[in-house]
């Protein structure tokens, strides 16, 4: 073999695997770029109460309050919404518009985005930084995986569901989370103000 | 010299691996109406399952090897610590090797639910739900509830009293069940699709107290059908787990929706 050629061909075959190597550490950087706990790495789609879909990721860049609902549920879940509304009143204005709100439905059969929408203005909260979405069912006992939320639907079609709410830093690493509602946990408030 | 030898290495992995995977194939499970040990209502445990498919057996060590061959985001080492924890897989020789402690047939362990979603996604299939499994689990190999025999529940009990630390048997080592599936009893316990859907309190005593704020909804279900402790250990054990917990004796097989039959 012509030594030339073969040292062309060397050459191509190195600047193609470069090309290829540089390839694959363009298509994975972002999510290496992600800490390993955080819960941005699952890959979901998510629907808000105006019809757009995202990732779980849609505030990244902001510390977010997370936590799991239905709009139906009687009781315990408007506790929720009020205890995370209670909380939030204890930060500055300007904390406050750092933070962001993602309240995910385990109910998507019935909470439809005009359902998620009527919800979220019958509770007066901020749209700009508060979504209430829903998922796929498929997808659903992923987001509740990443969370160690637990819920179940019952014969009636209501839920049994755990009511915590979880803070994520900008990256989506959970922070802090509490299971207390209806009074303004001091642990968490301190964890919600550090992360601003 | 060394490129001959890693074509070597690939070629009789390869070769061990077509040796190894004996077709784990869906089975057709009849639906029916059965008594759940979870009732869906309060003191309603009559729980309707549809027609579904399910694997024969527990799904096998070469099964998962060759999952994480083609999807190299599952190999230990490389798994995100978001989906599984620091025992994953870890009873492999290596992160794409099985090693002496790991036998092909054995059932794979040491996975996190996440991974066995990954898996059964990756074969078009889902894990099975809690009562797809339960209804499974209730056949001996002549009738499809034998819960009713106490010497059934008996013979159930007797392998989760054994102590561990022996080697885990292969699949399809016991006799079919009912619906010629392996292994629902006596070797592994399994994933299901909603295990994170149990919420066995601490404390059931505490009616109506700070604990039953922590469930939205009707609170805190209870469990019926006390007599079948072996079930219900499994409830329990599923109950604690997170989902990207692993443990030595948690496997997993896969469902699918049932094929229309000819």
């Amino acid at each position: 073999m012509n030594i030339r050629k073969w040292l062309a061909g060397g050459t191509l075959c190195t600047a193609l695997i470069l090309l290829l190597l540089n390839l694959s550490t363009a298509q994975s950087s972002d999510e290496n770029s992600l800490p390993p706990n955080s819960v941005y790495q699952l890959q979901v789609s998510i629907e808000d109460q105006f019809g757009e879909i995202t990732g779980l990721d849609r505030y990244r860049g902001n510390p977010v309050l997370i936590t799991m609902f239905y709009t139906s549920c009687p009781h315990v879940c408007p506790m929720l919404i009020s205890t995370i509304k209670l909380t939030e009143s204890r930060l500055s204005a300007d904390e406050r518009a750092k933070l962001r709100v993602l309240t995910i439905s385990i109910d998507p059969q019935r909470d439809t985005p005009e359902k998620l929408r009527e919800t979220s203005e019958r509770h007066h909260v901020d749209s700009m930084r508060w979504s209430m979405a829903r998922s796929q069912p498929g997808d659903l006992r992923s987001i509740a995986g990443v969370f160690g939320i637990r819920y179940k639907q019952l014969a009636d079609g209501e839920f049994n569901h755990s009511t915590l709410i979880i803070l994520l830093d900008r990256d989506g690493t959970p922070l802090a989370s509490t299971e207390q509602l209806s009074r303004i946990d001091a642990e968490f408030l301190q964890a919600i103000e550090s992360s601003l | 010299m060394g490129r001959v030898i890693q074509l070597a290495v690939v070629g009789f992995l390869s070769a061990g691996l077509t040796d190894d995977v004996a077709a784990n194939e869906f089975v057709h499970i009849p639906g029916g109406d059965f008594r759940s040990v979870i009732p869906e209502a309060e003191g309603d445990n009559l729980v309707t399952v549809a027609d579904f498919a399910a694997q024969e057996t527990p799904v096998t060590n070469a099964e998962f090897l060759r999952f994480v061959m083609h999807h190299p985001q599952w190999q230990r080492g490389r798994a995100v610590s978001l989906f599984v924890d620091d025992q994953y897989l870890s009873t492999w020789a290596g992160p794409i090797s099985l090693g002496p402690e790991s036998g092909p047939q054995q059932p794979v362990t040491q996975v996190s639910w996440f991974a066995a979603n990954a898996y059964c996604e990756s074969q078009n299939a889902r894990l099975p739900s809690w009562y797809e499994w339960e209804y499974l689990a209730a056949a001996n190999d002549s009738m499809a509830d034998a819960r009713v025999l106490p010497e059934w529940r008996q013979h159930i009990l007797s392998w989760y009293s054994q102590a561990g630390g022996d080697r885990m048997a292969d699949v399809r080592s016991g006799s079919a069940n009912y619906y010629h599936v392996f292994d629902t009893h006596g070797l592994v316990w399994e994933w299901v699709d909603d295990f994170n859907a149990f919420m066995v309190t601490g404390d059931n005593r505490e009616q109506g107290g700070a604990d039953q704020l922590q469930f939205c909804g009707a609170g805190a279900i209870t469990m019926e059908e006390k007599e079948n402790y072996a079930v219900l250990m499994r409830v329990a054990m599923l109950s604690a787990l997170e989902a990207r917990y692993t443990t030595r004796n948690l496997g997993f097989r896969c469902a699918k929706q049932a094929q229309t039959r000819p």
